[in-house]
């Protein structure tokens, strides 16, 4: 049973969203560090660059699989969390305690478009 | 009835169909339909014994020459230690498959890793792969991974003076898709690296040493112009000539190139040859290619393994940076094999004497009348001569294929250029006898005085 | 038993080969230019200093911990581990062909452009297609060029909107990494229940933005594409191509060619079908051939027969240009031409009865013991699925490859083809008697049985190796890639 908590919002791609004045995090979920395995890479985006949404953004590498991370919503890379250039096993431990970057200056617009928790529990459910 | 390599008698394929439960083959066949099945098999000869073969390739095989070799243009004739052919030709090396399956494959694994080990030893890099198809290939590959690493770029800097055939690849690669390839043209023989258009749509510089003519040359300060617009710097190299060379790493490369068929692969027509790609750490999640790293088991006992996979197509598919699954597993290890058995005196020798000995007959041939040797610049192995006429360039080359000698290639050849007819590239390496050598200028002589 | 590095073994000064003395004048020594010094190595590089025996026993020893085809069965799918014919090995070590050098004179090397025109003859009847190239050196090369041939002809004809490949869920990677090598977006299409091509997801794909649909038939499930026709009618409907990947053509050499089913290019895989060894990966060969409408495209120089002889031609404009250095594996065409030669016209046509035969064998002995999702219309090769064991034993299809292992098999492909959970995809090849089947089938039921009775043990698997199951993440993590 994937762990989804109510507070954040959801890409399709396996992305949550947090909002922190004017910051806004972004990590993989539950279901998708359960789908690499344990994680042995994780590639952060370079900080000050522009993303589009749906902009392939980083990666994230286990032994068996190299998964992409779209970037959820337009925004500036602020920061990249470096405590997982040492632990990216840190993701699995807690993938929403432990984000991959942070943007400043993002589209509300996009943030509003993405799943809530019930939106993105059913588009689970329906994979 | 049998036939050849299938060892099923007519008894074992009765009983094999009895358990499946049919009469014949045939059945096994309908799924393909009568439209697509073929009455009798496909139009081309009757079965023949071994003997019968090796009769005809014996007869086919006569109508190749062999000559002398003073020939390069990115195929050298070095001496190989017996041990190369000897203990590539192991059947459990020859028919096995890649090592995937890591528990059983120790002995290619290990062998694999003691290749790349030796690379990054030669070209003085951090990080070398398990081997890409050739030299063509490797700068093909080195350009797509200039554009893959930096965001936006579009165009790849190419000297002139790197291999025509490794030029005409990156062109095709370059063919139909959002890349460009410039040309940085040469000047006197080597790059002209003066003015180098490092825009931001640029992902990095690729250049030749020895170059095309056999010409050294000089990268000082490349690196850093280079890294300061963000990009990335590949310098191809003959590894042999890194014996006596400044390597890639030294002279602040990113990415080192280039095809190891001057260590241990004989000429073959060319191919199966075997390229290499060695680069700097940062760059370790780009580098395409199989990747043998060292690892241990449960119980604590050293071993190797195929590892960071994840770059690769069989896990990443389209997002893969490259398409490389099969490589050149026998042949690097015909390499490593080879300096294994020369060791880096043995390394250094070899590049030494073809050193001397390109430069002996440089020298006397520039004292003939009729042509003129190009040496404004230092060469390793190889140098190319001017003739100023036509027809005395083809009574030289007859004279000295009347002694059995293959003088050099045409610059044309390489080129496809009418205008590179009149040049002609020698080489000559540590394999060549002060008799051949010896022959080849007395030939010179005769021809030119 | 573990084997040092011969790095570990060097004493200084041991010496393995010596070189004849430099034997020119003594004058001339002191005469020419040394490399100057801003252009000279700095350094030595660390390389053996052993004897000669030293290197003989070390990769003797290393040869040891390798499995070939020439110790055991290698059933794995979609590689085609066939005997490779000793004959083939002595031709290809033949003085008049490993002393050519790619560049002599052309009236010289008459010998090997004979090989490779021939062998190009042969595989154009193979296949049913009109004329080729043998420059590509690996399969995934042949893709590559093949993808670039569409992509050149496309912009010839000014149709360069089309640049979308569709490609199989269930197909080999190299296909869609070679897509997009070539600048191809990538367009997945779905399988049907019967593991084949979904033909109305197919058709509802199929637009003017299509460069191409690449399959292979039989596909990766080892099933025959029995809407082959239909596809490929749809496909030229829409004005694209249609691609063969040939990895599995051991199904069907001269029972049924690529050409008649409407492929436009494929490439071949001449280490697989055409028996040359696969050398512990490569080098390989990958031929690509053509219909009619490709032949402008095909890679620079054309081997043609003329008046006075083989000859290369440079002359063809529309040529993608050039993909290997020279003119590919020569030595491997050599081995492939040398099989044909062997083979001939009804041995290449018993070597896919029997390929077929073997695998159907097998498949119907291990029904009893393993899943088969796909059974109708078996070929060369098949897929099982342990799913069931690894839900009620929790016992996986990695643990199924390494207990086989121990059985002394080197175990078939595992997790591929994608679409199926937990697969183990089984490709017997021709070569293996009746015999070599049924010792198989028993250490697969003997595995079956351990799974449900000490499932403990599988996941423990291998134990006869030098080394048991390596640690993959330290592999990564404390990526360790040179001495």
């Amino acid at each position: 049973m994937s762990k989804i908590l109510d507070t954040l919002r959801y890409s399709k791609d396996h992305e949550w969203v947090r909002i922190d004045g004017d910051k806004a995090y972004v990590g993989i979920t539950d279901h998708a560090q359960d789908e690499l395995g344990e994680i042995v890479f994780v590639e952060l985006p370079p900080l000050g660059e522009r993303y589009q949404k749906d902009e392939e953004i980083s990666s994230v590498e286990s032994v068996k699989a190299a998964s992409p991370i779209i970037n959820p919503i337009e925004g500036v890379v602020l920061e990249a969390n470096e405590d997982l250039d040492g632990s990216p096993e840190l993701i699995n431990e807690d993938c929403y305690a432990n984000h991959l970057y942070v943007l400043g200056s993002f589209s509300q617009e996009d943030y509003d478009a993405l799943m809530d928790s019930s939106e993105y529990a059913s588009y689970l459910a329906s994979l | 009835m049998i036939y050849p390599y299938i060892p099923h008698t007519d008894e074992d394929r009765a009983h094999m169909l009895e358990a499946l439960g049919l009469s014949s083959i045939d059945q096994l066949f309908e799924v393909v339909g009568e439209d697509l099945l073929l009455e009798d098999s496909v139009p081309i000869a009757h079965r023949r014994t071994e003997d019968e073969v090796q009769r005809m390739i014996d007869s086919i095989a006569q109508r190749n020459i062999r000559g002398i070799p003073f020939l390069g243009g990115g195929c050298y004739d070095h001496i190989i230690p017996s041990t190369v052919k000897a203990l590539s030709s192991l059947p459990s090396f020859v028919t096995a498959y890649t090592p995937y399956q890591a528990e059983m494959s120790q002995g290619l694994l290990q062998a694999i890793f003691e290749f790349q080990s030796m690379i990054c030893e030669i070209t003085t890099m951090d990080i070398a792969n398990a081997s890409l198809y050739d030299g063509a290939h490797a700068v093909v590959e080195a350009a797509l991974l200039m554009v893959s690493a930096k965001r936006g770029a579009k165009k790849v800097l190419v000297s002139e003076t790197i291999h025509p055939f490794s030029l005409k690849a990156l062109k095709t690669w370059a063919l139909g898709s959002e890349y460009e390839i410039i040309l940085i043209e040469e000047v006197d023989g080597v790059s002209d690296l003066s003015s180098l258009p490092l825009t931001d749509d640029v992902g990095g510089l690729i250049v030749q040493s020895p170059n095309r003519y056999g010409f050294i040359e000089d990268y000082t300060a490349i690196a850093e112009q280079i890294h300061e617009h963000k990009a990335l710097f590949a310098i191809s190299s003959d590894p042999l000539s890194l014996a006596i060379q400044k390597t890639p790493g030294q002279w602040g490369a990113d990415i080192a190139i280039g095809d190891t068929q001057s260590l241990g692969l004989s000429l073959a027509f060319g191919g199966p040859t075997c390229g290499y790609m060695a680069v700097k750490q940062p760059l370790l999640r780009r580098i395409p290619g199989r990747l043998v790293g060292m690892t241990s088991d449960r119980e604590g006992r050293r071993g190797f393994t195929l590892t960071l996979q994840a770059r690769e197509q069989h896990i990443k598919r389209e997002r893969a940076t490259s398409n490389i699954c099969s490589n050149q597993a026998l042949a690097a290890l015909m390499t490593t094999i080879h300096l294994s058995s020369l060791g880096w005196a043995g390394m250094v020798e070899a590049a030494q004497q073809s050193y001397a000995k390109a430069h002996y007959l440089a020298h006397h041939l520039s004292q003939l009348p009729g042509l003129y040797v190009l040496n404004a610049h230092p060469f390793w192995c190889e140098f190319p001569i001017v003739f100023t006429d036509a027809k005395r360039m083809r009574k030289f080359l007859q004279e000295l294929r009347n002694e059995g000698i293959f003088a050099g290639i045409r610059l044309s050849a390489l080129t496809r250029r009418a205008e590179d007819e009149l040049v002609l590239l020698v080489a000559v390496t540590e394999k060549r006898s002060r008799e051949e050598l010896e022959l080849y200028i007395a030939g010179a002589q005769r021809v030119m005085k | 038993m573990i084997e040092p590095l011969l790095i570990e073994k060097t004493k200084a000064g041991r010496l393995a080969y010596c070189y004849p003395p430099l034997d020119l004048p003594r004058s001339f020594d002191q005469e020419f230019e040394h490399l100057p010094s801003h252009l000279t190595r700095e350094g030595s590089a660390r390389l053996p200093e052993v004897s000669e025996l030293d290197v003989v026993r070390h990769f003797t020893r290393l040869s040891t911990m390798v499995h070939g085809v020439d110790n055991g069965m290698y059933p794995l799918g979609s590689c085609t581990m066939k005997y490779n014919p000793k004959l083939s090995e002595e031709i290809a070590q033949m003085a008049d062909f490993t002393q050519i050098h790619p560049l002599q004179d052309i009236s010289t090397v008459q010998g090997c452009l004979s090989v490779m025109y021939n062998l190009l003859e042969d595989l154009s009847s193979i296949t049913g297609m009109v004329w080729g190239s043998l420059q590509p050196c690996a399969g995934s090369h042949g893709e590559y060029t093949g993808l670039k041939m569409i992509r050149a002809h496309f912009l010839k004809t000014g149709d360069d909107k089309r640049t979308k490949v569709l490609i199989p869920v269930s197909a080999h990677g190299t296909n869609p990494a070679s897509a997009a090598v070539n600048g191809f977006d990538v367009i997945e299409i779905a399988s049907n229940k019967k593991g084949l091509v979904d033909l109305d997801d197919l058709k509802s794909k199929l637009n003017d933005e299509v460069a191409a649909l690449m399959l292979t038939n039989p596909n990766t499930l080892g099933l025959f594409e029995e809407d082959i026709l239909e596809i490929s009618k749809a496909v030229h409907e829409a004005g694209a191509l249609l691609y063969y990947d040939g990895a599995n053509l051991n199904a069907i050499m001269g029972k049924a060619r690529p050409g008649d089913m409407g492929f436009d290019v494929l490439h071949l895989n001449l280490h697989k079908t055409f028996s040359t060894p696969h050398g512990g990966g490569g080098p390989g060969s990958g031929p690509v051939m053509v219909n009619e409408l490709l032949v402008p495209y095909l890679p620079k120089p054309e081997i043609d027969l003329g008046e006075s002889g083989y000859l290369f031609d440079w002359s063809q404009e529309d040529s993608i240009g050039k993909v290997s250095m020279f003119w590919g594996n020569f030595l491997v065409f050599l081995r492939a031409y040398v099989y044909i030669l062997r083979m001939g016209t009804d041995g290449l046509r018993a070597a896919s009865n029997h390929a077929v035969l073997n695998a159907n064998y097998l498949a119907k002995k291990l029904e009893p013991y393993y899943e088969i999702p796909y059974t109708s219309g078996i070929m060369h090769e098949f897929v099982i699925s342990v799913k069931n064991y690894k839900s009620e034993y929790g016992v996986t299809a990695e643990d199924f490859a390494k207990a086989l292992i121990d059985e002394g098999y080197h175990p078939p492909t595992v997790y591929f083809p994608l679409i199926v959970e937990e697969a183990l995809m089984i490709e017997p090849t021709e070569s293996e008697s009746l015999e070599s089947l049924d010792a198989f089938i028993d250490a697969m039921i003997r595995i079956a049985k351990k799974a449900k009775s000490d499932p403990a043990s599988l996941k423990g698997a291998p134990y006869s190796t030098p080394v048991g199951r390596l640690d993959q993440v330290k592999a990564v993590k404390d990526a360790k890639l040179r001495y």
